[in-house]
């Protein structure tokens, strides 16, 4: 018996997420009692074989065909379809990636089984296996069971540190050619355009977060000038772009960007659920608010009650006054 | 263009989200309800290309009666036709509801006419179950792509664009054609006051459906553990800026 693991890459170079479903694979396997074995799809691929047996795969199969150029979720997803049907796996898990549970989802809907995203917990025992998944991406959990002829989940991203196995598996690499029609090239990327960014809003040190307290797109100067003396970036939360007054990009929360810097300092910003579960892995927040009980205030580190259009700039000047 | 947007209401928590002494749902006794923001892209979304291109907008959610709240909220922002398949107050699984959708989606293109674009959020707002989309797809045997951030129409196909780390990703889709739309694609617009009037007024045609649960079965809903801290309040108003860049300076982040 079998598990298959679908292992992301770029072009050949392998995402850590993929370690880390290899991490929670391997041990689902021991526990289940079959093999664990890695997939690999598409050209360049096995450049990221080398590191999969380290983290426990005692087999990768490495999937090539013309149409397995770039990615595709409805290529990879009939392919990896095809290699249960050929392997008999009885389990097929990838890391809850953007990638990893799109493919995971056409899996399942080729096979007509179930597909749990997400799962922080599996317990593979009985028929209906007891699971735990997120929900509200991460604000609330759902204990579900899972029945299925072959069992389908994601692991929730960073639900587990990726780490290798305790003793190396073999890590055989096999290839595999699916049987793809042409006609699945219908959904492959056909360019990339690549942006160079400097610090990006997920990887800063420092963010400094605007909400509807900052009352205008103009009032985010200030946020700007402390975020550039700290060498971080503004952020925001959805009120501010829902008026306008910053791009998507800027958004921290459930349907933005999951932020996890030294501090966040949060000001004119209540602290909702959706957004706080983007901002929530933070090490340390500081709130600026004028309100004392605030939900952001009551689960900082440290607060300044007060009106941060004052706050703010007083705060670049005394950083300003100590560098002299 | 025919287009077809897939919502789903779901409630709007504030702080924190309570469950129900059952574990079967959030508690809502406080709450009012919404549609995910991806879902509020696609409704922007599909109007503005039937704006640009001509066509319709039909809106369609599977949920409770209520549910006619959020479709009644997308024809006050230019959706033209609302459909409803009701179930009784619980969630039902994603292949249960994918099941249903598919059915009702098949029914009205009988009776009507192929849609040329299918429109999903990427995940649902509550369950995040991200597949919905793709198994209607598949049960439909049209191409589909999720996490969608730019759609252009073309002649018989639509160019879609999907973010990757640092740049983004560009798929060339023949018509009819599904993708899953992500936040941040359009900035959805308020409904006008006319918008609202006539919203009002519009149909809602209901249509029955009954699909098989899946393998996915809920036991219950909880809270994960929170870490609670102690805030330290460093001061009120500006006269506090001296002890935040002493926070700050601990921290290492003034270097
Ligand atoms: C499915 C779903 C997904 C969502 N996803 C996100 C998401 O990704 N990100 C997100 O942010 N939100 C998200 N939301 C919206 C979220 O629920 C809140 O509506 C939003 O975060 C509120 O933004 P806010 O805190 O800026 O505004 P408010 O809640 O209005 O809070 C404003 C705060 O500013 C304070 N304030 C006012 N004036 C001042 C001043 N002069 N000085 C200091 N403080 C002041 C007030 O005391 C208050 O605490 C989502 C909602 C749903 C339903
Ligand atoms: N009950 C529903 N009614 C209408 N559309 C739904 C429903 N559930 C899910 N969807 C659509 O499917 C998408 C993906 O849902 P999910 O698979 O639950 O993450 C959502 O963003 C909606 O567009």
């Amino acid at each position: 018996m079998t598990m298959l693991v679908l292992c992301d890459h770029d072009r050949g170079a392998l995402a850590d997420a993929s370690l880390e479903a290899l991490t929670f694979g391997r041990d689902l396997a021991a526990r289940s009692g079959v093999a664990c074995e890695a997939v690999l799809i598409g050209s360049g691929a096995d450049a990221a074989a080398a590191p999969l047996a380290a983290y426990g795969a005692e087999v990768v199969h490495l999937a090539a065909h013309d149409v397995l150029t770039d990615f595709g979720p409805e290529a990879w997803g009939e392919t990896l379809t095809q290699l249960v049907a050929s392997t008999g796996a009885s389990i097929v898990t990838a890391c809850g990636t953007d990638r990893g549970n799109e493919v995971l989802a056409h899996v399942a809907a080729r096979l007509d089984e179930p597909f749990v995203a997400n799962c922080r917990q599996v317990d593979p025992s009985g028929d209906a296996w007891p699971v735990t998944r997120v929900q509200w991406g991460g604000s609330l959990l759902e204990d579900a069971t899972l029945t299925a002829g072959c069992r389908i989940l994601s692991l929730a991203h960073h639900a587990v540190e990726a780490a290798p196995a305790p003793t190396p598996a073999a890590g055989t690499v096999v290839a595999f050619s699916p049987d793809l029609d042409s006609a699945l090239a219908r959904t492959v990327v056909t360019d990339r355009v690549v942006l160079t960014r400097g610090i990006t809003l997920s990887t800063a040190p420092v963010v400094v977060g605007g909400g509807r307290g900052v009352g205008s797109a103009e009032a985010f100067a200030p946020l700007e000038e402390l975020a550039g003396e700290l060498g971080g970036v503004v952020g925001c939360s959805r009120a501010v772009t829902n008026n306008g007054w910053r791009p998507h990009s800027d958004q921290v929360g459930q349907t933005g960007t999951r932020i996890a810097p030294q501090v966040y300092i949060a000001s004119g910003i209540s602290g909702a659920i959706q957004h706080w579960v983007g901002a929530m892995a933070s090490k340390h927040i500081l709130a600026i608010n004028t309100d004392r009980e605030a939900n952001i205030v009551t689960r900082a580190d440290w607060a300044v009650i007060g009106d941060l259009h004052q706050v703010i700039p007083a705060i670049t000047d005394e950083i300003r006054r100590r560098r002299g | 263009m025919r287009i077809l947007v897939c919502v789903k209401r779901v409630p709007a928590p504030g702080a924190r989200i309570n469950v129900t002494a059952d574990g079967q749902a959030i508690d809502t006794a406080h709450l009012g309800f919404t549609t995910s923001p991806h879902e509020e892209c696609a409704v922007e979304e599909a109007v503005q290309i039937a704006e640009a291109h001509g066509g319709e907008v039909t809106v369609l959610t599977l949920g409770p009666a209520d549910a006619e709240e959020q479709l009644r909220y997308a024809a006050s922002v230019g959706a033209h036709n609302l459909v409803l398949v009701p179930i009784e107050d619980v969630d039902w699984d994603p292949q249960r509801t994918a099941a249903a959708l598919a059915a009702a989606i098949s029914g009205i293109e009988a009776a009507e006419g192929a849609f040329d674009l299918l429109l999903f959020g990427n995940e649902s707002a509550d369950a995040g179950g991200f597949q919905v989309g793709v198994r209607v797809a598949h049960a439909l045997g049209r191409p589909v792509v999720n996490g969608i951030k730019g759609i252009d129409v073309g002649a018989g196909s639509v160019s879609a664009r999907r973010e990757i780390d640092g740049g983004f990703e560009v798929y060339e889709v023949p018509t009819p054609a599904v993708l899953g739309v992500r936040e941040g694609i359009n900035l959805p617009r308020y409904p006008t006051m006319k918008g609202r009037l006539a919203s009002k007024k519009a149909e809602v045609v209901v249509v029955g459906q009954s699909a098989e649960a899946g393998g996915q079965d809920r036991v219950r809903l909880h809270r994960p553990v929170e870490q609670v801290s102690e805030t330290v309040i460093l001061g009120e108003g500006p006269d506090a800026a001296a002890a935040v860049v002493d926070v700050l300076e601990e921290l290492g982040v003034l270097a």
